[in-house]
């Protein structure tokens, strides 16, 4: 019942759950960077790659988009003792699955963002004596992020709920926190409660912004 | 790299039991395919209505469903799922309560469903009030102007449109609860996730467990893409553009 809460376990734990929370926010950045150029890479070689080159990126981004995020967590977890002989923290694991994973769904987006942008553009590019990187880099790439940015702080949302899902491996992430502590104390409803507030909050207030922005940008254009 | 490749391990029998290892991932299946079915459909009813509401005149309904939609959709999944299992039989008047926690039957199959069904409630919400906006607003005038009420004119004039807009978002968010449907493992529903967990813990055979796990997932995802895109036909209203 509600009157057999007891909240004052919450600052007790604050310590303890801010490392969980950091480790959720550097994964995330981590991702999201590591996402981002990746699937930017995969969506160049997807649209103006050779044939080899295309089918190889579209199988990548088609694989891990039809497959549970869970699945590739465990994936990596198993896989990377049997390949190098030595088990790898599950925090250093969840690392690279969650850049690799995220790379497929940062590409399809980058490959609308370059899509968005007239082909009008690349050939300016060319023809001012630009080569292939220098048109992407300078002309093309620029414009695709900036109608992007809205969707790909989206999808950063929704990678930053996901990273809730290291839980299956055992990585020290803000919810794995919150369960400790909650043992720990004898308080695991409390903790539950405080660590959903918290990750409501963040992707609340992220998606706020993402609206703030989405505005911004259509009164621009 | 030093591996022992068995693809026999699945007709073998598991020890302690007299079950094969392809029994295990039948049963996996089957609990997968339960949780995520249970819940599209839960979530497809609660979403339409929720979506709906977002577009009303009525300011209070409006909000309510913006309430909803912003409450499943900033919460993940899992941390939901702890939240219907552990913390909210906690919540519940004393007798209520102690009955959900000893003798309610298939209760992490129960938890596990409603806990995807509200998630997915919200982006099926989200894309139902995208058809909904996305029709001219004549229609709705055209709808009033011909004398129905407000919910005549949902009933009969947008929802029809709206909902046949909206079927490749749809699509994708039905690929989704079966590929959301892996975190009921968590509680210990016997799904795909779990009996693949359990296969590489008892074999030791990784790849082949995964593998097994992973190739009916994307068989599920598969399926409900052929279902959806036969609806879409089935739907199709003449004189619209239909997807390939």
């Amino acid at each position: 019942m509600l009157s057999t809460l007891d909240f004052s376990v919450i600052p007790l734990s604050l310590p303890f759950i801010w490392t969980g929370l950091l480790y959720s926010l550097k994964l995330t950045l981590t991702a999201m960077t590591g996402g981002i150029i990746l699937g930017t890479l995969l969506a160049l070689a997807r649209l103006s790659g050779g044939v080899a080159l295309a089918t190889a990126s579209t199988l990548y981004i088609n694989t891990l988009r039809s497959i549970p995020l869970l699945m590739v967590i465990l994936w990596f977890f198993f896989l990377i003792p049997i390949f190098t002989g030595a088990p790898m923290g599950a925090e250093k694991s969840a690392m690279i699955t969650f850049t690799l994973f995220e790379a497929a769904f940062y590409a399809e987006i980058m490959r609308a963002g370059i899509q968005s942008v007239s082909k009008g553009q690349i050939n300016a590019g060319y023809a001012i004596g630009m080569s292939y990187w220098q048109t992407m880099g300078h002309i093309i790439l620029p414009q695709a992020f900036r109608n992007m940015l809205p969707v790909l702080l989206t999808q950063t949302i929704i990678l930053f709920q996901d990273t809730s899902l290291v839980y299956a491996i055992g990585a020290k992430d803000l919810l794995k926190a919150a369960e400790i502590t909650g043992k720990n104390y004898n308080r695991p409803v409390e903790m539950y409660l405080f660590s959903s507030l918290l990750y409501f909050a963040i992707c609340f207030s992220l998606s706020m912004f993402v609206k703030h922005l989405n505005k911004r940008i259509a009164i621009i254009r | 790299m030093n591996y022992h490749w068995n693809w026999g391990i699945f007709f073998q029998q598991v020890s302690s039991s007299d079950e094969t290892y392809i029994d295990w991932m039948i049963t996996g299946l089957g609990w997968t395919v339960a949780v995520a079915m249970s819940a599209w459909v839960m979530a497809f009813i609660i979403g339409s209505i929720m979506g709906t509401l977002r577009t009303v005149r009525s300011k209070p309904l409006a909000m309510i469903g913006t309430i909803w939609v912003e409450f499943f959709r900033n919460v993940p999944i899992l941390v939901q799922l702890f939240l219907w299992f552990f913390v909210v039989p906690e919540l519940l008047p004393h007798n209520l309560s102690l009955w959900v926690k000893q003798d309610m039957p298939a209760k992490e199959f129960i938890t596990a469903t409603l806990a995807l069904g509200l998630f997915t409630s919200a982006r099926v919400a989200e894309q139902v009030r995208a058809g909904i906006q996305s029709l001219s607003r004549g229609q709705r005038y055209a709808g009033l102007a011909l004398g129905f009420t407000e919910a005549q004119t949902y009933r009969y004039v947008i929802l029809p449109m709206a909902f046949r807009f909206i079927i490749p978002p749809l699509t994708s968010e039905f690929m989704n609860a079966f590929k959301n449907s892996a975190v009921a493992f968590a509680i210990g529903v016997m799904d795909l996730t779990f009996m693949s967990r359990q296969m590489v813990e008892e074999s030791g055979q990784v790849i082949e467990s995964l593998l097994a796990a992973t190739l009916l997932y994307v068989v599920c995802a598969f399926a409900a893409n052929r279902v959806m895109s036969v609806i879409e036909k089935r739907s199709h209203v003449p004189g619209f553009i239909l997807a390939k």
